[in-house]
C-alpha cells in the first residue's frame, strides 16, 4: 500500500534544509572566499545536499525517472518557469513520492518540497520561481524504494527575490488567499488528468529593503499546499518564497468515475485558503470561489 | 567675464550659444548635447534606441523641460547623474530662470536616477502617490543595476523623494504657464504620470507611450490599454514619448503601441484559453507581423509575454 502523504515528515526535512543553508551563510566572510578570483557563489549544493540526504547517493541525469525545464536565460527573474517532467507513471508498485525543488543560489535554496501518490498518477509539476542570482536550479526526485534521482539546470537570471516583484503590490494584498483550479479535460476514468491551481497571494520574499523606514518588508508566503482528488491526497507541498507571486502549480490527478478536487492553503500568517472544483468524466472546467 | 552672464546671453540669445562656447567651457557641453524644441518653452533630449551600456552612457530615456515666465520644471533626469548634470547644463544654457519642479514620469532607472544633478536647485520634487512605494521597494536594486550596466559612469545616480503627490490631477503653474499633471490607474507601471503644457498642447507621456522602441510591460497591460484611450481623450498637439522620436502625431503614434498590446492580449488569451503552459506560451508566441515594427524586440517580448500571460490568467 501506497504512503499517504500525512505521513511524510516534510516540514522537518525543509527545516533541516533552512538549518543547512543558515550554516553555510557565514562562509562569504571567510578569507577563502575572498581570495577567490570572481564573485561566484559558494557551492551551497554540498551542504544543502548533506543536510536533505545525507551521504545516500543521488543518481544524476537519469531521464528515465526525472527531467528538469528551465530556461538558460530568465525573461523575468522574479518569474521564471520550470517543468518537472517524470519518466515513469505513478504505479502503487513504482512511483516518485517526494521532489525536491532546489534553486542553489537562492537565500532560501528549498524552493518546494512536493509529495505525490500513486493516485496523482504522473509527477509532473510546472511551476514559477524567483532566481536571485545566476544559479543550478536541480529536482531531486525520491522513489517509493528510497533511491534518489537528480536533474539540473543552470538559470541565468539575477534580482528575482530582492527585486520588486509585484507589479501592483497594492492590489496582490488586497487579493491575497484567492484562487483558482482548472482541468483541461475531457476527463477520462484512469488516465491521469492536468490539473492547474492558481493562488493569488504575494509571496514575499522578507527580502526587498524599504529605503524609507530602512526596515524589511516581512516575509509572507504560502508554506504548506494540499491537493486532495476524491478525498485523497495526490499532491502536497512545503513551499516558500522562491515560489514566484501569485503560486502557480500545474499536476496531474488520476480520475475516477467521480470526484471533487479540493485545495487547501496555509500562509506564513497561519491563514487557510480553500477551493474546490467537482471533476466528472468528461468534465472540462474553472472554479474561482468568491 | 564672469560664467553667470556667458550663460544667461546665451540663454536670452539662443541662437548666440555657439558663439560663446569658445569662451565658456559649460555653454559648449550644454551645446553639444542634443536638445529639440517641439513647441515655444519645451525642450527634449532624445535618448539612444538602446540597451543601457558604458557606450551611451545610460542616456536611453526622453528627457524635457518647459520654461515659464517665473521658473523652469524639469520632466524626468535621466539615467544617471551625470546625465542629470547635462541636462541642468542645458537648462542654464537656455535661461536663468530656476529650476522650480523636479517631475518624474515614473521610477524606471533611465528616467528618474539623473536627481542628484539637481539637488542644488531644491525643486519642488513630483511624482505620483504611488511613486514613493515603488521607490523604496527598487531603489536598491536599480543602483545595482545601474553600477553594473554603466560602472562609474553611474556614479552617484540616485532618485529623489517626493515632496508633492499627485493622487489624480493637478495643476502645476510656472509662471503665465500651466502644467498639467494626470496621476494614472496601473498601466506601464502603477505610478505613472503625465504632464500637459497647455499652452502648447505638449503631451510628455513618460513610458505610457514607446515610438519605435518596443513598448515594457510592467504593470497591466488591459490598465495601459485604457489609459491610451484617456490620453488621446485630452487632445494632445503634440507627444513627448518616453521613448522615440517626435515626429509622429499622436494618434498614430498611439495606434502602433495599441496595436503591438492589443496583440499581447489577444495571443495570450488564445494560450490560456488552449491550457498552454506559462513556459511554452513565452516559446510559441512570437508577436508575428509585430516583431519587425519594434527596435529591442526580443530584448522585451518574452518577458512581454511572461508579464501579460501571468496578468490574465486571473480574468475570468
Amino acid at each position: 500500500m501506497a504512503d499517504t502523504l500525512h505521513c511524510r515528515p516534510a516540514q522537518t526535512l525543509l527545516r533541516l534544509a533552512l538549518a543547512a543553508l543558515l550554516a553555510s551563510a557565514v562562509l562569504p566572510l571567510q578569507p577563502a572566499v575572498a581570495d577567490a578570483p570572481q564573485a561566484s557563489p559558494v557551492d551551497i549544493w554540498p551542504k544543502l545536499r548533506n543536510g536533505l540526504f545525507g551521504d545516500r547517493p543521488i543518481r544524476e541525469d537519469d531521464a528515465d525517472v526525472v527531467q528538469l525545464e528551465a530556461p538558460a536565460r530568465a525573461e523575468d527573474a522574479a518569474t521564471v518557469p520550470i517543468a518537472i517532467r517524470a519518466g515513469l507513471p505513478q504505479t502503487p508498485e513504482r512511483y516518485i513520492r517526494t521532489l525536491y525543488l532546489l534553486v542553489d543560489n537562492n537565500p532560501s535554496p528549498v524552493a518546494a518540497v512536493f509529495e505525490l501518490t500513486p493516485d496523482s498518477g504522473r509527477a509532473d509539476i510546472e511551476t514559477r520561481i524567483r532566481v536571485e542570482q545566476y544559479t543550478d536550479v536541480r529536482v531531486i526526485a525520491e522513489l517509493n524504494d528510497g533511491t534518489l534521482h537528480m536533474a539540473r539546470r543552470h538559470v541565468k537570471a539575477s534580482g528575482g527575490c530582492s527585486a520588486p516583484a509585484g507589479k501592483d503590490p497594492r492590489e496582490a494584498a488586497r487579493n491575497a488567499g484567492r484562487m483558482r483550479f482548472r482541468v483541461d479535460g475531457p476527463v477520462e476514468a484512469g488516465v491521469p488528468a492536468v490539473a492547474q491551481l492558481a493562488v493569488s497571494h504575494p509571496n514575499a520574499s522578507g527580502l526587498v529593503l524599504d529605503q524609507l523606514t530602512r526596515l524589511y518588508e516581512p516575509a509572507y508566503y504560502v508554506r504548506r499546499l494540499t491537493v486532495r482528488y476524491a478525498g485523497k491526497p495526490v499532491l502536497s507541498a512545503d513551499i516558500d518564497f522562491s515560489i514566484s507571486e501569485n503560486p502557480n502549480f500545474r499536476f496531474h490527478f488520476l480520475p475516477t468515475t467521480d470526484g471533487e478536487l479540493q485545495a487547501e492553503v496555509v500562509d506564513t500568517r497561519d491563514l487557510h485558503f480553500e477551493t474546490r472544483l467537482a471533476v466528472k468524466p468528461g468534465h472540462v472546467g474553472a472554479a474561482v470561489p468568491p | 567675464m564672469r560664467p553667470v552672464d556667458v550663460r544667461t546671453a546665451a540663454g536670452r540669445a539662443g541662437m548666440l550659444v555657439g558663439l560663446f562656447a569658445a569662451v565658456s567651457a559649460f555653454a559648449a557641453v550644454a551645446d553639444d548635447w542634443p536638445l529639440e524644441s517641439p513647441a515655444d518653452g519645451v525642450f527634449v533630449h532624445l535618448g539612444a534606441q538602446a540597451l543601457a551600456s558604458p557606450d551611451n552612457g545610460g542616456d536611453i530615456a526622453n528627457l524635457g523641460f518647459v520654461i515659464g515666465e517665473r521658473c523652469v520644471a524639469v520632466i524626468d533626469s535621466g539615467g544617471s547623474a551625470s546625465i542629470g548634470r547635462a541636462l541642468r547644463a542645458a537648462i542654464r544654457a537656455r535661461t536663468d530662470k530656476p529650476v522650480c519642479y523636479l517631475i518624474h514620469t515614473h521610477v524606471h532607472p533611465d528616467h528618474a536616477f539623473g536627481d542628484p544633478a539637481f539637488a542644488a536647485d531644491h525643486p519642488v520634487v513630483v511624482s505620483h502617490a504611488a511613486y514613493p512605494a515603488a521607490l523604496a521597494r527598487r531603489r536598491d536594486h536599480y543602483r545595482h543595476g545601474i553600477d553594473d550596466s554603466l560602472g562609474a559612469l553611474g556614479a552617484g545616480s540616485d532618485s529623489a523623494v517626493p515632496s508633492l503627490l499627485i493622487d489624480t490631477r493637478q495643476t502645476l503653474d510656472l509662471g503665465g504657464r500651466r502644467l498639467r499633471l494626470d496621476a494614472w490607474p496601473t498601466a506601464h507601471t502603477d505610478h505613472d504620470l503625465t504632464v500637459l503644457d497647455e499652452r502648447t498642447g505638449t503631451l510628455f507621456t513618460g513610458d505610457l507611450l514607446f515610438v519605435d522602441r518596443v513598448p515594457i510591460v510592467d504593470g497591466k497591460v488591459l490598465g495601459w490599454l485604457a489609459v491610451i484611450d484617456e490620453l488621446l481623450a485630452l487632445k494632445p498637439a503634440r507627444v513627448v514619448p518616453g521613448h522615440g522620436p517626435l515626429n509622429r502625431p499622436p494618434a498614430a503614434a498611439f495606434a502602433a503601441e495599441r496595436a503591438y498590446l492589443a496583440s499581447l492580449v489577444r495571443d495570450c488569451r488564445a494560450a490560456l484559453r488552449d491550457g498552454v503552459s506559462l513556459a511554452d506560451a513565452v516559446e510559441r508566441l512570437d508577436g508575428g507581423e509585430q516583431r519587425s515594427r519594434w527596435q529591442l524586440f526580443d530584448d522585451y517580448h518574452r518577458r512581454n509575454v511572461t508579464t501579460v500571460y501571468t496578468e490574465l490568467e486571473w480574468e475570468p
